[in-house]
C-alpha cells in the first residue's frame, strides 16, 4: 500500500504543481472545469491510476452500501483538500505526511461517528472499511499532488473531481455485481420481477462468483479495458 | 523551506490538541444519539428471532420501541438458573448485559439474560424464550439470539449476526434463508438429553426428517461449525434455567 502511494505521488506531482493560477479567473474556467472531469474518464484514480482498489473491491456487493462509501469518500476527500490546502503555507515540510495523515484520519472518524449515530445499519455493514479510508490511496494522492500546492478553491474542485471519477467506477462494479450477483437494485429484486413476467418455470440464475471479490476483479478489468479501448490509453 | 524544530513541534501540538477537541467533541455530541441507535440495534436482533426479517424492517423505530416494550419481558440468571437482580451493588436488565464482555468471562461467572417473548398485555402468556448466544466464526466474532417454544425444546427461529465473516460465504448467516432452516428443529434427544442443533457439512440436502441436523453452509464450514459450537456452549449454560423453567411449569414437568 504504502509503496502505490508514494509512486503515485511522485508520477502525478510534477504535472500538476505547474499549474499557473491567474487571478479574478471565472469559477468555473475551462482550467477549472478540467480539474473537475479530468478524473471521471482520463485520469480516473482507479481505471488509470489503479489506486484505491481494496475498497472497489471490498464494498462493492451492494448499491446501497456503496453509495454510501462514494458520499463518505466525496466528503473526505473534498475536506481534506480544502484542510490541507488552507494550511499550505504553515504545514512543516518535514511532517506533512503525518500531517496528512491527521486531518485524513479526523475526517475519516468523523464520518464513521455520525454513520454509526445516524445510520446505524449501513455503519455495521460497511464496518471497517469506512476506517480504510485512510488508507485509500487516492485521498493522501491528492493532497500531496495538488491540495499542499493549490489553492482552496481549486483543491475542492480537483477533490470532487478525483472523488466523483472514483464514485462511478464503484457504484458501476456495484451495479453488475449486485444485479448478477444477487439478482437485485438496491435491494429490489429485479430478476424475481423479470422471471414471473416469463410464467412459474423460468428463473433468471444468480452468479455466486459476483458476490465474492473475484466478481469485482472482472468487472473492474472489463470495464478498464472498455475505457482504454476507447480512450485509446496505454501504460508507459 | 526548511523549518526549525520548534515551529514544527508548536505546529503538530495545535494540530494535535485542535483535531483532538473535534473529534472528542463530536464524539460527546453524537453519543446519546449513538446509544439509541446501538439499543435499537440489539431490540431489532432480539425480535428478529420471533418475527421475520421483512416485518421488522417495515417498522419504524418507534415503533421497534413500542412493540418490544409491549412483547418481550427480561430478566437475567446467572449459570445455576438463579434469577440476578443486581450484581457489585449495580441493578442489572437484561438489555444492559454486555454479551461480548461477559463472553470473556468463565461461564460460571457470566450473566445470562433471558428475553420473553409474551401475548401482548400479559406476561404469562408466553410464546417464545429468547436466549442470546456468542461465539467465534472463522474470522471474528459470531453472536445471535436463540428463541425456544414454551416446550423449551423446539427451535422457534434464531437471529445471527457476524463481525467479519466471508461476504457470500460466511456472513450468509445472517440470510433469512439459511436462519430459516433452523426452525422447529429440536435440541433435545427422545431420552431428553440435550444434544442442540448441528449444521452440516455440505449444502443442498433435505433434513428435514432429521430434528437435530440443519442444512449446512457450502463454503464456510468453519463458521457453521462456529455456529454449531455457539448453540450447543449456550444451550448448556441454558441448561439450570430451563430445567427450572420446566419444573415450575406442571405440564413440562409431566411430558419429561
Amino acid at each position: 500500500m504504502e509503496r502505490f502511494i508514494t509512486e503515485d505521488i511522485m508520477s502525478t506531482e510534477t504535472e500538476e504543481k505547474e499549474l499557473v493560477i491567474k487571478d479574478s479567473e471565472p469559477l468555473l474556467s475551462k482550467r477549472r472545469k478540467k480539474l473537475v472531469t479530468d478524473p471521471l474518464v482520463d485520469d480516473n484514480p482507479i481505471t488509470i491510476q489503479v489506486l484505491g482498489i481494496c475498497s472497489a473491491l471490498a464494498v462493492t456487493t451492494q448499491m446501497q452500501p456503496t453509495l454510501v462509501m462514494a458520499l463518505s469518500v466525496i466528503f473526505v476527500i473534498v475536506m481534506s483538500n480544502l484542510t490541507i490546502s488552507l494550511l499550505r503555507n504553515t504545514i512543516p515540510t518535514r511532517v506533512r505526511i503525518i500531517v496528512q495523515l491527521a486531518v485524513v484520519a479526523t475526517l475519516v472518524t468523523l464520518v464513521n461517528e455520525v454513520l454509526k449515530a445516524f445510520a446505524y445499519d449501513m455503519y455495521k455493514e460497511l464496518s471497517v472499511f469506512v476506517g480504510l479510508i485512510i488508507t485509500n490511496c487516492i485521498v493522501m494522492g491528492r493532497l500531496e499532488a495538488f491540495a499542499l500546492g493549490n489553492k482552496p478553491y481549486d483543491s475542492i474542485l480537483d477533490g470532487f473531481g478525483s472523488a466523483l471519477g472514483y464514485s462511478w467506477i464503484i457504484l458501476t462494479v456495484a451495479f453488475f455485481r449486485e444485479l448478477w450477483g444477487s439478482g437485485s437494485l438496491f435491494g429490489i429484486p429485479i430478476f424475481d420481477g423479470i422471471s414471473s413476467l416469463f410464467g412459474e418455470d423460468f428463473q433468471l440464475a444468480t452468479n455466486g462468483l459476483m458476490v465474492s471479490p473475484v466478481g469485482a476483479f472482472i468487472i473492474l478489468g472489463l470495464l478498464i479495458w472498455v475505457q482504454r479501448t476507447k480512450t485509446g490509453y496505454v501504460e508507459h | 523551506m526548511q523549518q526549525s524544530n520548534g515551529y514544527i513541534i508548536t505546529f503538530s501540538i495545535i494540530l494535535t490538541v485542535v483535531l483532538g477537541l473535534l473529534l472528542s467533541g463530536t464524539a460527546e455530541v453524537l453519543k446519546p444519539i449513538q446509544k439509541k441507535a446501538e439499543e435499537l440495534d440489539t431490540k431489532k436482533q432480539i425480535l428478529g428471532a420471533v418475527i421475520s426479517s421483512d416485518e421488522i424492517g417495515e417498522m419504524k423505530p418507534e415503533e421497534v420501541n413500542t412493540y418490544y416494550e409491549e412483547r418481550i419481558a427480561s430478566k437475567v440468571v446467572n449459570i445455576e438458573g438463579e434469577e440476578v437482580e443486581e450484581q457489585d451493588g449495580a441493578t442489572v436488565t437484561a438489555e444492559s448485559v454486555d454479551i461480548e464482555r461477559n463472553y470473556k468471562k468463565a461461564p460460571e461467572d457470566r450473566l445470562y439474560p433471558v428475553f420473553i417473548y409474551h401475548e401482548e398485555g400479559s406476561e404469562d402468556d408466553i410464546i417464545a424464550y429468547i436466549f442470546p448466544v456468542y461465539g467465534s466464526g472463522l474470522w471474528d466474532s459470531i453472536w445471535g439470539y436463540l428463541a425456544l417454544k414454551t416446550d423449551l425444546a423446539t427451535i422457534e427461529g434464531v437471529t445471527f449476526s457476524h463481525a467479519g465473516e466471508t461476504p457470500g460465504l460466511g456472513a450468509r448467516i445472517t440470510s433469512p434463508d439459511v436462519q430459516e432452516r433452523f426452525k422447529e428443529k429440536a435440541v433435545y434427544d427422545d431420552e431428553g438429553n440435550l444434544v442442540s442443533v448441528k449444521m452440516q457439512k455440505g449444502e443442498g440436502k433435505d433434513y428435514s426428517g432429521d430434528p437435530h441436523k440443519v442444512d449446512g453452509l457450502s463454503g464456510a464450514t468453519i463458521t457453521a461449525q462456529g455456529v454449531n459450537n455457539m448453540l450447543s456452549n449456550y444451550l448448556e449454560h441454558y441448561q439450570s434455567f430451563i430445567k427450572k423453567e420446566k419444573g415450575g411449569n406442571p405440564e413440562l414437568a409431566a411430558l419429561k
